[in-house]
C-alpha cells in the first residue's frame, strides 16, 4: 500500500521511507512555479529546523523558498536535479524530491496536513 | 520648448477628454502648500547655440589631455579611440534603447552582450563573464561580497598595492555590510608577502595586476596559498589593455577578476562614466552580481540571446538579491566591444606591445629613478623634492607628467613618488618633453 | 501563421538581415585598427608575457561597420517609436547633449590631473549641484552615485551613518519600511546594508495607509522609510507629510526613491515634503540616454541632517578655487573610483539649461497629461485598478482583468503590440497588481502619437476578445518568443569554438 504523504502549507511534501524522511515541493507548488530551471539544494550533513530554509527553487522568473517541513539532518540531495530540473515539473512527488533528512521526532508529522486537508486548503487558494 | 511638441491646442483638447479643467488640476493629491505656483529660480529655457555656447565656455576652462604631453594613469587611460567605435555607439537604435527585457525587439544589444562577455573571457580567461557593472572600483567591492557569499566567510585581505580608492569602496561596503577588511601597507617596489596573511577566516585575497605602482608579479603561489586555506583569489585589473601582453589572471588561478574596462573604446571623461568588468568560474555563475546574458532559441528554433538566470538580481530576488545593480554601463559595453573587434587578436597585442615599448623607452630615459622592476605600461619614479610639485610646475610648461602617489595615499610619506602611465598616445617628443623636464 | 524568413535564398528579408556572431567571421590577418609593430627591444614584463593566443577573432573596418550596424538594426528604441515602459522614463535624448559630453575639454580629461587643469569641470559639477539643489529644495548634493540603485546605497549608507552618530540609542534601529509596489532594488539596497526589510502592503488606492503606516512606525526599531513618489502605481502618495511626520517621530529618516521625480520636476520640491534623502535618475527625468542599460547616474540630494555624512570625493571652494575634498572625518566613504559620471552631467546639464526653470514644469505638466490621456481613453477596455482614486501622475496602471475571459495575458498583448511597432509598456510591475500594465508616455510624444498608441490598444482589446491568436505574437520581429527556460536550464553565456 501506498506510503502516507503529509503536506505543509508552504506547499512541501514528506513521506517517510525507511526510516527516513523524504522531502519536495508539491505538484500544485510547481504548476504555480512554471518551468523549474534550478534547484539549490543543501548539503549533506546540515541540520534544519523545522520551518528553516532548507533550499531554493528557481523559474526563471521567482525563486521561492523551500522550507524542512521537520527538524531532522539532511542525509541525502536528489542530485539528478542538477543536471534535470525539469524533473521537478514532470513528477514533482515522486521522481522530483530534493532533500532526505534524518529526523528525531516523528510526532511532528501530525501537525501536518494529509492529503485531503492539503486538496481543501489549496482549492481555498484558487 | 524644442523638446516637448504638445501644442496648446493639443493640451486643450486632452484636458476636455480628462475632464479636468487644467494641467494644474492633475496634480490635486500633491498638498496645496508644497505645490509650486512659478517656476523656480533657475534660468529660463535656452535655444541650442546658447547651451552650446555657455557649456562650451566651460569645456575651455579645462586642459584636455590632447593639448600637450600626457602621461596620467592610475585607473584611467588614454587611447586612441577610433571614429568608426563613436559613430557606432550613437546609432539611436543603441543609445535610445533600454535594458533588454523584450528580447524579440532587442536582440542587437543581446547579441554584442554575448560577444563582450566572450571577449572579456578570452582576455581575463576566466569562464564566465557579466554584462557590466558601474567602473572597476565597484566590480571589485562587488567581488568582495561574492567570495564572502561563496565561502560563507567575512574576512578579506586587500594588497597594498590596490588602487586606494579601490580599497576604499570596499572598505564603505565592508564597515555597513559588517565584514572585516584587512589591508596591508603599500609597498612601491613590490615584493608584498600576503600569503601569510590568509587563514581559516579568510574569504579571499585581492591583489591588483599591474598593481597601482605599475608591478606586475606572477599570481599563481598566492592563489594556491589561498586555495590551500578555502579563500578566493580576485584579480584586480585597471588597466585592461594589460592583457593584450600579459598572461590572463585565470591562468594563475584567479576565482574573480574584477577591472577596469574604461582603457578600450572609452573616454577618460574625468572618471566617469567607466565600465566594470567582473568575471568569474562557472561554478560560481549563480552568486554572480549584475545581468548575464545567454543564448536560446525562438519559437521556430533560430538561435536569438536573452537576460538570464535574473533570480538572481533585485527586480526578482528583492531583498535576497545578490547585489542591488540594476542600470550598469551598457552603452560602454558597446563601446569596448567595437573598439575590441576592430582591434582584433593582433591589433590588440600590437597596441599593448606599443604601449610597453613606449613605458619602457621613457623608463631607460629616467634611469634610476623608476622604482618599478618589472611593469606594463605604468610605472612609479622618485622624484626628490615632492611629486606633487614637480606635476603643478611641468602643468605650467603644459606637461600633464602623471598623477602623484600623495593624491592616492596622502600622508603615508610617499610624497617623492610619482605614477607615469605611457599609452600609444604619447610619441618620441612627448618622451623626451618629460624626461627632460624631470631632469 | 510562422514568419516567413525562409521565403528567399539566403533566408534573409530585405532589411531584415541575420548576422552571426564576430567570433564567426574571423578572418586571420585581417585587420580593423593599423597599429605599426613595437619595436622588439628586451621586455620588462618579469617573464609573464602572455603565451597563447588571445582568441580574439581578426575583422577588418568596413565588416566591424557593417556588423554593429545591422546588430543594431534589431533593436528598438525612443528614436524608433513610442516607448512606455513605466518606471523607465524613455523619453526623447537630445542630440546637442550628445555633442556636449564629447567637447575634449570634458571626455578627454583625467580625473587626477591637477585640478588647476579642471576648474571648468569641477564648476560644471558645481552647477549640477545648484540645479539639483534648487529643483528639489534640498540643500546638499552628492554626485558619485554610477546609478539609481547606487544612489539608494548612498542615501541609505547617509542615514546609517548618520543613526551610528546618534551612539548606542540607535544601534537596535534596524527595520526599513518598504512597500510592496516598491522598485526591486530598494529591498535589496535594504538588505545589503544589514537593514532588516518591512513590507507594506497598499490600499486599494495604490498608496501607502497613514494609519497603519504611523501603528507600524510606532513598533520602534525604524531606521527608515523608503517611498518612492510619485509611487509605481502611478499615483502621488497624498499622505506623504503625516509618513514622513510618522517616521521623524519614530526617530527615523524619510529615504525617497526619486525615480518618478520626472512627474513632478519643477512643480514640487521634496524638501518640502520632509523628505531627507532622494537619489535622481538622471536617464530618467533629465533624459540622459538608456544606451542599452547604462550608464546611469544616481545624484543624491540631501537634507541639512544628513548632508554631514555625504560620501567623499567633494567639491569645495576656498577662495575662488574649487577642490575636491578626498577625506572628511564624518562622511560615510567612497563609493566609486573617481568623481562620478562626468559624461552623464554634461548631458544632464545641457538638457536642463535647455529647458530652463519654465520648461522643467512643462516636462512634468505634459508628462502627467499625456498619461492621463491615455488612462481616461483606455480605461473601459484594460481595467484600472487605481482610476476611481483620482488622477494619475505620469503613468498610467491597467491590470488583465478585462482580459480575463479571452485566454489572452498581459505578456501576449505585450508581444503583439511588438507586431504593431511599439514598444511594450513595463508588464507584471508593481507586483502588488496581478498582470500589470504600467504605461509611461512621457512629454515628448505628439498627440498623434498618442492617438495612434490608443488605437492600437482598443484594436488589440478587441482582437483579444474576439478570439485572435495573440498568444503566439510576436510574428514580425526579428525573432519570435524566446525560450527563456532552456536559457536558464543549460547557460550558455559565451561562444565557444566548435569543439571545445
Amino acid at each position: 500500500m501506498a506510503v502516507k504523504t503529509y503536506y505543509t502549507r508552504e506547499h512541501e511534501w514528506v513521506r517517510m521511507e525507511d526510516g527516513v524522511a523524504v522531502c519536495g515541493i508539491t505538484d500544485y507548488a510547481q504548476t504555480q512555479l512554471g518551468d523549474v530551471v534550478y534547484v539549490e539544494l543543501p548539503e549533506v550533513g546540515a541540520e534544519i529546523a523545522r520551518d528553516g530554509e532548507a533550499a531554493v527553487v528557481e523559474s526563471t522568473k521567482a525563486a521561492s523558498d523551500v522550507y524542512a517541513p521537520l527538524t531532522g539532518t539532511i542525509v541525502a540531495v536528489n542530485d539528478r536535479l542538477e543536471e534535470s530540473p525539469d524533473l521537478v515539473n514532470e513528477s514533482a512527488e515522486d521522481q522530483g524530491w530534493f532533500f532526505r533528512m534524518e529526523i528525531g521526532d516523528e510526532g511532528e508529522l501530525d501537525e501536518l496536513m494529509d492529503e485531503e486537508a492539503y486538496q481543501a486548503f489549496v482549492e481555498e487558494l484558487d | 520648448m524644442r523638446y516637448l511638441p504638445i501644442t496648446g491646442a493639443d493640451r486643450s483638447d486632452m484636458l476636455r477628454a480628462i475632464g479636468a479643467p487644467s494641467v494644474e488640476a492633475l496634480f490635486s493629491d500633491v498638498p496645496e502648500d508644497a505645490l509650486l505656483a512659478e517656476p523656480v529660480d533657475l534660468p529660463r529655457h535656452a535655444s541650442e547655440f546658447e547651451v552650446e555656447r555657455r557649456l562650451s565656455r566651460l569645456a575651455g576652462r579645462n586642459r584636455a589631455a590632447g593639448a600637450g604631453p600626457f602621461f596620467c594613469g592610475a585607473g584611467s587611460y588614454r587611447h586612441h579611440i577610433p571614429a568608426s567605435v563613436d559613430y557606432l555607439i550613437q546609432r539611436g537604435e543603441f543609445l535610445t534603447s533600454y535594458t533588454p527585457y523584450q528580447p524579440e525587439i532587442a536582440q542587437g544589444t543581446l547579441q554584442y552582450l554575448f560577444e563582450f562577455q566572450t571577449q572579456v573571457c578570452l582576455l581575463t580567461g576566466m569562464e564566465v563573464a557579466n554584462a557590466s557593472m558601474y567602473d572597476g572600483a565597484t566590480a571589485a567591492a562587488e567581488a568582495v561580497t561574492m567570495a564572502n557569499r561563496v565561502t560563507r566567510r567575512s574576512k578579506a585581505v586587500v594588497s597594498g598595492n590596490l588602487h586606494p580608492h579601490y580599497r576604499d569602496t570596499a572598505a564603505t561596503l565592508a564597515r555597513f555590510q559588517g565584514f572585516q577588511l584587512e589591508a596591508a601597507p603599500p609597498m612601491p617596489a613590490g615584493g608584498e608577502d600576503l600569503a601569510s596573511r590568509i587563514d581559516g577566516e579568510t574569504s579571499c585575497v585581492v591583489v591588483q595586476y599591474p598593481d597601482l605602482f605599475g608591478n606586475v608579479r606572477d599570481l599563481s603561489e598566492l592563489a594556491e596559498a589561498a586555495h590551500a586555506k578555502g579563500a578566493l583569489l580576485v584579480v584586480v585589473v585597471t588597466e585592461v589593455v594589460a592583457l593584450g601582453a600579459l598572461r590572463p589572471p585565470g591562468e594563475m588561478g584567479a576565482d574573480i577578476v574584477a577591472a577596469e574596462g574604461q582603457s578600450i573604446g572609452n573616454a577618460m571623461s574625468f572618471g566617469g562614466p567607466h565600465l566594470g568588468l567582473f568575471a568569474a568560474r562557472t561554478r560560481h555563475m549563480r552568486q554572480m552580481p549584475g545581468r548575464l546574458c545567454g543564448e536560446t532559441v525562438d519559437a521556430e528554433g533560430r538561435r536569438g540571446y536573452v537576460l538570464t538566470l535574473a533570480t538572481r538580481e533585485q527586480h526578482i530576488r528583492r531583498e535576497r538579491a545578490t547585489s542591488n545593480i540594476c542600470t550598469n554601463s551598457g552603452l560602454c559595453s558597446l563601446a569596448f566591444t567595437i573598439h575590441l573587434t576592430l582591434l582584433g587578436e593582433t591589433g590588440l597585442r600590437r597596441l599593448a606591445a606599443l604601449n610597453h615599448a613606449g613605458a619602457v623607452a621613457l623608463a631607460d630615459r629616467l634611469g634610476e629613478r623608476v622604482v618599478t622592476p618589472h611593469f606594463f605600461n605604468e610605472f612609479t619614479v622618485r622624484l626628490d623634492g615632492g611629486a606633487a610639485e614637480a606635476v603643478e610646475r611641468l602643468a605650467g610648461e603644459g606637461i600633464l607628467a602623471g598623477v602623484p602617489v600623495s593624491r592616492l595615499h596622502p600622508g603615508a610619506g610617499l610624497d617623492d613618488l610619482l605614477l607615469v602611465a605611457v599609452t600609444e598616445t604619447a610619441d618620441t617628443d612627448d618622451l623626451d618633453a618629460l624626461a627632460e623636464a624631470l631632469s | 501563421m510562422t514568419g516567413n524568413s525562409h521565403d528567399t535564398v539566403s533566408g534573409d528579408l530585405g532589411l531584415s538581415i541575420e548576422e552571426p556572431l564576430i567570433f564567426e567571421q574571423d578572418s586571420p590577418g585581417a585587420l580593423g585598427v593599423d597599429w605599426p609593430e613595437a619595436d622588439a627591444g628586451p621586455d620588462r614584463l618579469g617573464g609573464l608575457a602572455r603565451s597563447g593566443p588571445i582568441g580574439l577573432p581578426s575583422l577588418a573596418e568596413p565588416t566591424v561597420v557593417r556588423h554593429y550596424t545591422r546588430l543594431s538594426q534589431k533593436n528598438y528604441g525612443i528614436d524608433t517609436g513610442l516607448f512606455p515602459l513605466g518606471s523607465c522614463t524613455m523619453k526623447h535624448n537630445p542630440r546637442l547633449n550628445e555633442r556636449m559630453a564629447r567637447l575634449p575639454g570634458f571626455a578627454d580629461i583625467h580625473p587626477l590631473q591637477p585640478e588647476s587643469t579642471v576648474q571648468g569641470a569641477l564648476a560644471l559639477c558645481r552647477e549640477v549641484q545648484r540645479w539639483l539643489s534648487v529643483l528639489t529644495g534640498m540643500p546638499g548634493v552628492a554626485l558619485t552615485p554610477g546609478a539609481g540603485a547606487h544612489g539608494e546605497l548612498c542615501g541609505m549608507m547617509a542615514i546609517r551613518a548618520a543613526l551610528d552618530a546618534g551612539g548606542a540609542a540607535n544601534a537596535d534601529r534596524r527595520r526599513v519600511l518598504v512597500p510592496d509596489s516598491a522598485h526591486g532594488t530598494n529591498p535589496a539596497t535594504a538588505a545589503a546594508l544589514g537593514f532588516e526589510v518591512v513590507s507594506i502592503p497598499e490600499d486599494e488606492r495604490g498608496r501607502v495607509d497613514p494609519g497603519r503606516f504611523e501603528a507600524l512606525a510606532g513598533e520602534g526599531g525604524v531606521a527608515a522609510v523608503m517611498l518612492t513618489n510619485p509611487n509605481t502605481c502611478g499615483v502621488f502618495e497624498n499622505d506623504i507629510r503625516r509618513i514622513a511626520d510618522a517616521v521623524h517621530a519614530a526617530g527615523g529618516y524619510f529615504y525617497c526613491d526619486g525615480a518618478n521625480f520626472n512627474a513632478i520636476v519643477g512643480r514640487v520640491r521634496p524638501g518640502d515634503l520632509g523628505v531627507d534623502a532622494m537619489h535622481i535618475n538622471l536617464h530618467k527625468t533629465f533624459s540622459t540616454p538608456h544606451g542599452g542599460g547604462g550608464p546611469g547616474s544616481g545624484p543624491v540630494v540631501f537634507s541639512e541632517a544628513l548632508v554631514p555624512y555625504a560620501p567623499v570625493p567633494r567639491i569645495v571652494e576656498e577662495d575662488g578655487v574649487l577642490h575636491l575634498e578626498e577625506a572628511n572625518g564624518r562622511a560615510f566613504g567612497r563609493m566609486k573610483a573617481f568623481h562620478g559620471q562626468m559624461g552623464m552631467f554634461v548631458r544632464a546639464l545641457a538638457y536642463m539649461m535647455s529647458h530652463g526653470a519654465d520648461g522643467l514644469r512643462q516636462v512634468s505638466g505634459d508628462a502627467v497629461l499625456n498619461a492621463n490621456y491615455l488612462l481616461r481613453r483606455l480605461e473601459d477596455v484594460y481595467s484600472a485598478p487605481f482610476a476611481h482614486s483620482g488622477p494619475a501622475m505620469h503613468e498610467a496602471l491597467f491590470d488583465d482583468r478585462a482580459l480575463r475571459d479571452t485566454g489572452v495575458s498581459t505578456l501576449d498583448i505585450a508581444k503583439a503590440m511588438i507586431d504593431e511597432g511599439l514598444h511594450p509598456m513595463t508588464v507584471y510591475f508593481p507586483l502588488v497588481v496581478h498582470g500589470a500594465m504600467l504605461v509611461e508616455p512621457t512629454e515628448t510624444e505628439t498627440r498623434a502619437s498618442l492617438d495612434r498608441f490608443i488605437a492600437i490598444m482598443r484594436g488589440l482589446a478587441e482582437r483579444a476578445h474576439n478570439g485572435a491568436p495573440l498568444t503566439e505574437a510576436p510574428f514580425h520581429a526579428p525573432r519570435r518568443r524566446l525560450d527563456e527556460t532552456q536559457a536558464a536550464r543549460k547557460p550558455v553565456l559565451r561562444w565557444r569554438p566548435a569543439g571545445e
